[in-house]
């Protein structure tokens, strides 16, 4: 044979001997397309037609942007109002007169049926509380030397401090000495102390509060907005004290001082509903309801009730925001079905000739689909690139904190996956299942 | 028609059974029904033949004739309605469709009318095609098709893509990718339907090369006399039945076209 090869190639060139021994030497294949011949073909084909690639993949991209943007978005809002939340202070009862879960205009929200006595009898059934503080609550007008402000004063005792992790900017909150002796002294919000004396020193000064004056002993550190009136605008004082100068601080039948709230912190959470429920039967008791069910003429409001409906509701609102941005993901999922299919008849005589150099349908099946999965899943990375840009935008912004999870991450490029395979696979079987003669024959 | 076939036995001078080793093809009373509506056309109407390892052979006859479907079936692109095909020992007309598929990849070199290679593909990354679904590996099936392109004289061209090459040069590319699998059989359908006279030429010799010198089966269907004059056998065609069977003198390029001098301008 050597000597015809010579002769077939011996004219040309001079190595024309080996080219031939190469190619009618026996094959030794593994009878499979490699994953990576598969992976190259399916993005040349996608390269060879960049706009249109990309056209059919801004679906994906902006479903799986969307997804991970929103979901994010969701997170750090939830976040941030949990944190806000839990900044009041932890494992937080909140008891208040009156209904106040009836609704706006239905709630007695004037009820001064809540007295100091009641506060006296709750610390007397010695729960396993943190601390328990009464507040009596009214409005005045603080006047310094240079400038007056309104605010809202709360009167109360030295425990409501360590229940609201209030910290010190400077000097000290008022103690139980002073609490019971009803001193004149004040501890000003951190908006209230730099209202009236601006960046000088507070602490010393004297305030006047109807004409009476009082010593500031103390400035809170700022703690910025509650979503409730913010502590930095309040000024706290003995409740003795306001009990004494306020005209409104009486219950209705003009016996006892009323309380506006009282606020207390169970030591464990796991004991939080027992509290209330032995809260809620003295009360009862004490205020001479029935217990044939009528209704309580207070409210215990609890933290963590509060706190898991507030993430019910977010919750809720980032699982149909992100359901809408499915959506698009599957608007995205019927353009890739779309432009799969156009592909399928573009290229048919291709796949005739790859069937007639031996592909079988199988290999034909899986190209078309790697192709189908190439679009969303680059589709879906860009997408989550584009995701992580809006929810660091957003950070920038100081609006809130938006973190992209894990969890969101593996849903949307997961889903993108899945869109794809599940759009590709019909285009992909039309193709494999073409008939090579045909597909040859197409023009 | 199974005179045609006696007439070659009676040629070649001893019966089927003793020398049916030595057979590339054995097709016996192969049938081919399509059925169109309610009307059944017998494209291929019981065709009986043979040919041995190393022949050149035309398959010619008019439009309609079957030497289309014929050529079908001989590619195992298709499957007969009934009769066998015994392709290089193997009974190929009763595989299924994966079993066809790598009786092409291990057997069949295809050639087309229009070439048929991907537009976007280098000529050495079209010729690498049937390796790539035999799954051999890079370097190996790099070393391969460039061997191929350069026994068709294509080596200087290999980075080009089809769109940068005559249609000679395609389809010179196109031998070289049927060669790539080192197939027994090379199966050229009008293979100079869409070339000028010189050019045609130039891929007869390459054609004939390959068959004289490395004694590869080259089966043809064409409808041009002067094509077919290259073979040294041919069979002709008509209504879906074989009606000739002529031994020739194959017909010897003139011209002093050198497959690498060609390529090398």
């Amino acid at each position: 044979m050597a000597t015809n090869i010579a002769t077939l190639e011996g004219r040309g060139t001079t190595k024309s001997a080996s080219s031939a021994d190469i190619v009618f030497a026996p094959l030794q294949g593994s009878g499979s397309v490699s994953w990576s011949e598969i992976a190259r073909t399916a993005f040349d084909s996608l390269l060879a037609n960049r706009v249109r690639s990309f056209l059919t993949m801004l679906g994906v991209i902006i479903g799986v942007a969307s997804v991970v943007a929103l979901m994010a978005l969701g997170d750090g809002a939830s976040q941030s109002i949990t944190s806000q939340i839990q900044s009041i202070g932890t494992n937080l009862l909140f008891i208040a007169p009156g209904q106040l879960n009836r609704g706006p205009g239905s709630g007695n929200i004037a009820a001064q049926n809540l007295s100091l006595d009641d506060y006296e009898a709750i610390v007397a059934l010695k729960l396993p509380l943190n601390g328990v503080a009464p507040v009596a609550q009214t409005g005045g007008t603080l006047v310094a030397a240079a400038a007056d402000k309104q605010v809202s004063i709360v009167g109360t005792t030295p425990s409501y401090a360590p229940l609201h992790s209030f910290e010190m900017a400077a000097g000290t909150f008022f103690d139980e000495v002073q609490a019971r002796d009803g001193t004149a002294v004040v501890v000003l919000g951190a908006n209230v102390a730099k209202d009236l004396f601006g960046s000088g020193q507070a602490v010393g000064q004297t305030v006047r509060l109807n004409g009476q004056p009082l010593r500031v002993i103390g400035v809170l550190k700022a703690k910025g907005g509650g979503g409730f009136g913010s502590v930095d605008d309040n000024a706290f004082m003995p409740i003795k004290y306001a009990q004494q100068r306020f005209a409104n601080m009486r219950t209705a039948d003009g016996n006892k001082y009323r309380v506006s709230s009282i606020t207390l912190s169970v030591t464990n959470a796991q004991d939080i509903e027992g509290v209330q429920g032995r809260i809620s039967a003295l009360l009862r008791d004490r205020h001479g309801l029935d217990s044939d069910g009528s209704e309580d003429d207070f409210t215990i409001l609890s933290q963590a009730a509060f706190l898991s409906t507030l993430n019910t509701i977010t919750g809720l609102l980032t699982a149909f925001l992100a359901a809408v941005a499915g959506i698009s993901l599957l608007v995205g999922g019927i353009g890739i079905m779309n432009i799969m299919l156009v592909s399928v008849t573009e290229r048919t005589r291709e796949i005739g000739l790859r069937k007639a150099v031996g592909a079988r349908s199988r290999d034909i099946l899986l190209q078309f689909l790697v192709e189908a999965v190439a679009l969303s899943l680059t589709g879906g990375l860009l997408g989550l690139a584009l995701g992580f840009m809006v929810a660091t935008l957003v950070t920038l912004s100081g609006v809130l904190t938006a973190s992209v999870s894990l969890f969101s991450v593996s849903l949307a490029v997961g889903f993108a996956v899945i869109v794809g395979l599940f759009f590709g696979i019909y285009p992909a079987q039309r193709a494999a299942k073409l008939n090579p003669i045909d597909a040859l024959r197409y023009e | 028609m199974a005179s045609a076939v006696n007439r070659w036995h009676d040629a070649i001078g001893y019966p089927l059974q003793t020398i049916s080793e030595n057979f590339m093809i054995t097709v016996t009373d192969l049938k081919k029904t399509y059925h169109m509506g309610d009307i059944e056309v017998n494209a291929l109407n019981g065709v009986s033949f043979e040919i041995k390892k190393g022949e050149f052979v035309a398959i010619m006859g008019p439009s309609g004739s079957g030497k289309s479907t014929l050529m079908n079936l001989i590619g195992c692109l298709d499957t007969p309605t009934s009769g066998t095909y015994v392709l290089d020992g193997d009974m190929v007309s009763q595989l299924d469709d994966v079993e066809l598929a790598a009786a092409r990849a291990a057997k069949l070199g295809f050639i087309f009318q229009q070439y048929n290679l991907l537009p976007r593909q280098t000529a050495l990354r079209n010729v690498e095609l049937p390796l790539i679904y035999r799954g051999i590996s890079g370097a190996e099936r790099h070393r391969r098709a460039a061997a191929a392109l350069e026994i068709v004289g294509m080596k200087e061209r290999t980075d080009h893509k089809p769109n940068e090459l005559s249609g000679g040069q395609q389809q010179r590319v196109a031998i070289a990718r049927a060669l790539s699998g080192s197939p027994s059989v090379i199966l050229a359908d009008e293979p100079t339907g869409a070339l000028d006279t010189k050019t045609s030429a130039e891929i007869m010799d390459i054609l004939q090369r390959l068959n004289r010198e490395q004694g590869l089966t080259v089966v043809l269907v064409t409808h041009e006399y002067d094509v077919a004059a290259y073979a040294g056998r041919v069979l002709t065609m008509r209504d879906g039945e074989l009606v000739g069977d002529e031994k020739q003198t194959p017909r010897m390029t003139t011209q002093v076209v050198t497959m690498a001098g060609v390529a090398g301008k």
